[in-house]
């Protein structure tokens, strides 16, 4: 099982498309892509926001790994959130109590929104 | 025959106890739960409460700090750690044995106060002719038993004991024969290294994992866990913190949660989880809210094995 990660710009954030299972035999790699993704979006000064819409499972592992890029995100003074959960993934999130690490978002716009009107606005005419 | 499993302390770190105002809120709730209910003797309003209560209404888990009996079906006494619980543990031994001296193996996952700190409490420690075999893996296992004892931390002296009192020590990794049972130590994750124990006799497995933490996104620590809990019919392991806690503000503490426990124990297609050393900040309600978080996260991830999930509380007997 394999994990892909896609990366889109919308203003002043960064849209992570994650997919597939995040766990144990996946985090490894899948920690080497955000970092890269997070250094990215610390030196735009990026928002990074992760869709997680096609993630269906996330276990202990892979909840660490989100953790670590949000402490990346956190120190650089960055912006990191999560949106539109599929509702297994969403009870997991719920279940550790990782809903009080992230901003959780319904959907991408509405992360988008809260980031700012000129991201909302690019991915509303992507 | 059967493998019987006593909690005597359930705790982490320090003991705690209900105060009033926690049994008069959990009063509160139950009759305002139970308005309009008539019950005409006591034992009408106590099966109501068995069956229709929260058991975060009804019972607490508990307050004395780590210590776990098991009963392997001998005359000798089988006993995890030397926390608060050790002193009911006494008092149930003296009764036991009916002023016959008795022997008692204990098993020390390592010397933290709260692991310890039940031994000057331990009756049958004043009782001449008992044999207390302190097994261990750390090397200054008789020195901290010895130190608590010491003046000005105590009255008692060590030496003034009347017990014959030995320290064994264990290499983990290595099975043990113990008076027929089999025991195998494991080195865990914890600041000055903690030991969980593989016990098995008849059959029957129980494996105790307390002050241990878990970085599961190491393949090799994971597999070396789940081996160590291989098909065992009980675990009783360190779910301390919820996994956000455990793994951001409370990192490299040295402790577990509920949700890595049920992961591992998954892996090892264990038979059932029981979650211990609780954090003492949390009440019962907060207690029974991770219980029910970790059996509906074995109910999302559940494969082809089921898993059992339980929390342990001071007082709780499980039979094997």
């Amino acid at each position: 099982m394999t994990m892909n990660v896609a990366a889109r710009r919308f203003a002043n954030a960064l849209v992570l498309h994650a997919s597939g299972r995040l766990d144990q035999d996946t985090c490894e790699a899948f920690r080497t892509d955000l970092t890269g993704h997070v250094d990215t979006a610390v030196r735009d000064r990026a928002a990074l926001v992760l869709d997680l819409s096609d993630l269906e499972y996330v276990s202990s592992a892979g909840l660490r790994c989100l953790l670590i890029a949000s402490r990346q995100m956190k120190a650089a003074k960055g912006r990191i959130s999560v949106a539109q959960m599929q509702p297994m993934v969403a009870e997991i999130f719920e279940i550790s109590h990782f809903d009080m690490l992230f901003d959780v978002y319904p959907t991408v716009p509405e992360a988008l929104a809260a980031v700012s009107a000129d991201a909302a606005a690019a991915y509303s005419t992507r | 025959m059967s493998l019987r499993v006593r909690f005597w302390g359930t705790r982490g770190s320090i003991g705690v106890a209900l105060t009033s105002a926690d049994i008069r809120d959990k009063l509160a709730q139950a009759l305002l739960q139970a308005s309009g209910r008539m019950f005409a003797s006591y034992e009408e309003a106590h099966a109501y409460a068995t069956a229709e209560l929260d058991f975060s209404i009804t019972h607490t888990f508990g307050g004395h700090t780590p210590c776990v009996e098991l009963e392997p079906g001998s005359d000798e006494y089988f006993v995890c750690d030397m926390g608060s619980g050790a002193r009911p543990l006494g008092v149930h031994v003296l009764a036991k044995q009916a002023k016959k001296p008795a022997t008692v193996n204990v098993f020390m996952s390592h010397v933290h106060w709260d692991h310890i700190m039940g031994f000057p409490f331990f009756g049958p420690a004043y009782v001449p002719g008992t044999k207390i075999r302190i097994h261990g893996c750390h090397d200054v296992l008789e020195h901290a038993f010895r130190l608590q004892q010491a003046a000005p931390c105590f009255p008692v002296d060590f030496s003034q004991l009347a017990a014959d009192v030995e320290f064994v020590q264990l290499e983990p990794g290595k099975a043990y024969d113990v008076s027929g049972v089999t025991v195998k130590p494991h080195l865990q994750l914890h600041s000055g290294d903690s030991y969980g124990y593989r016990f098995e006799k008849n059959g029957r497995v129980v494996v105790y994992t307390t002050d241990s933490e878990h970085k599961l996104e190491d393949r090799h620590e994971a597999e070396s866990f789940a081996n160590f809990f291989r098909d065992a019919d009980l675990v009783i392991f360190d779910a301390m913190y919820a996994l956000a806690e455990a793994i951001s503000v409370k990192a490299d503490w040295g402790h577990s949660s509920n949700i890595v426990g049920v992961e591992l124990c998954q892996m090892a297609r264990a038979k059932h989880l029981m979650l211990f050393h609780h954090e003492p900040a949390n009440d019962d309600e907060t207690l029974e809210g991770l219980l029910k978080e970790a059996r509906r996260f074995e109910e999302l991830t559940r494969g082809d094995h089921a898993l059992k999930v339980s929390a342990a509380y001071d007082g709780l007997e499980v039979d094997l």
